[in-house]
């Protein structure tokens, strides 16, 4: 009993410990660990022209202008805090459209704009039929990208 | 519950429930793909593709329900030595990685019209082909060593510690910044989705699990007879003619 007891406590104690070495390893890392940056990170942090980022927020109402070509693409980016215009060229999801969740990579330009190689679109996590979608919408209980 | 730790009541246990096991595998998978595949309505924004989730979600589910079985049977091996425990992990191990390999590849085809991706390296995606790497080396593991029982110590305390994964992988969508989406079934809000692709999701689901119990017990009782011959042999090489060469 006492050495069934003391395995237990072993591996317990051993799991306890992982634990908290893993939570402090991926806590040291959260920078690596993020996908993307939003709007109000790039506030913060200090990126580099030079440095590969990836931005991710809302597309702003409104802000999407595409040129003639229509290849060429410029947006605002928004986490409903801050905002950073993306321009783009090159083609974009299915999904992408004004209020839609999306993930830029590309490059800090030296004027505070993004210019972006790739554009992701983000799914959320809300699933259902078009028509209770456009119930929702005639409803006005619609909120389109409504912060996390 | 601790009758059964006893592998020859496992065994008729095994052989009386698994036709019914089969049954509801059989049924529920069945209404889940048509309800799923025909009767659910496309979603608002993905349109068809929607209905990858009927197969990408269950897997994902069992991927993480498996390896967690498999962790708290190996924890039992390790401190109560329950032989059957040991057997159980070991014959789970393969549904598992078969599990997260379809999680993986049904996720990439859904990705590449949503996100316009196959691929990213964002929290959530990474952690699960860490799940797949961790599956393929507990596997690795057990074969490694010719009498299946060496291995159960060591394969028991890298399961353990793997498992410091799952809870990574379940939290990673809210925990950082990932191109994934959060959970939309098992979130403490309510799910997210709507009550038609809610229940084929969890038909699915109950297909996938009893589908998985029914691999498994066949698995055991597979094993469970392996172990016994085995033990009849060596018993016949001790009392055979052979003692007297050596």
């Amino acid at each position: 009993m006492t050495r069934k007891r003391r395995r237990l406590l072993f591996v317990l104690s051993g799991l306890i410990a992982l634990g908290i070495a893993a939570t402090l390893i991926l806590t040291a890392l959260e920078d690596n660990l993020v996908f993307f940056y939003s709007p109000s990170d790039l506030q913060i942090k200090a990126v580099q022209p030079t440095e590969r980022i990836r931005v991710g927020g809302l597309v702003e109402e409104g802000s999407v202008k595409k040129n003639e070509t229509g290849l060429e693409v410029t947006f605002r980016v928004t986490d409903l805090k801050h905002a950073i215009t993306v321009h783009y060229r090159g083609p974009l999801p299915d999904l992408f459209r004004e209020g839609q969740g999306i993930v830029a990579e590309g490059n800090l330009q030296t004027d505070g704009t993004f210019k972006a190689s790739q554009v992701l679109a983000k799914h959320d996590e809300n699933y259902m039929p078009p028509e209770v979608a456009d119930a929702l919408k005639r409803a006005g209980r619609w909120q389109e990208g409504k912060p996390e | 519950m601790f009758e059964l730790a006893n592998p020859n009541r496992f065994q008729k246990f095994a052989k009386r429930i698994l036709p019914w096991v089969a049954g509801i595998a059989v049924a529920a998978m069945g209404a889940g793909l048509v309800i799923g595949l025909f009767l659910a309505p496309p979603d608002y924004q993905q349109g068809e593709s929607v209905r990858i989730m009927y197969v990408h979600v269950p897997s994902a589910w069992m991927a993480l329900g498996i390896y967690t079985a498999i962790a708290v049977a190996s924890g039992c091996f390790l401190i109560w030595k329950y032989p059957l425990a040991d057997v159980l992990a070991r014959a789970a191990a393969p549904i598992g990685a078969g599990f997260t390999l379809i999680t993986l590849v049904t996720g990439s085809l859904w990705g590449k019209p949503t996100w316009g991706t196959w691929w990213v390296w964002d929290a959530r995606l990474t952690s699960v082909l860490i799940l797949f790497f961790l599956y393929l080396g507990y596997i690795a593991l057990r074969n490694a060593f010719e009498d299946p029982t060496r291995s159960a110590k060591a394969a028991a305390v890298l399961a353990l510690v793997g498992f410091v994964n799952v809870p990574i992988i379940k939290w990673s969508v809210d925990w950082w910044h990932t191109l994934h989406q959060p959970a939309s079934v098992v979130r403490f809000d309510g799910p997210t989705i709507h009550a038609s692709m809610l229940i084929p999701l969890l038909l699915m689901a109950t297909g996938f699990a009893a589908f998985f119990t029914v691999l498994l017990l066949i698995r055991v009782r597979s094993a469970l007879v392996a172990r016994k011959i085995r033990a009849l042999r060596l018993v016949q090489a001790g009392a055979g003619p052979h003692i007297d060469e050596a």
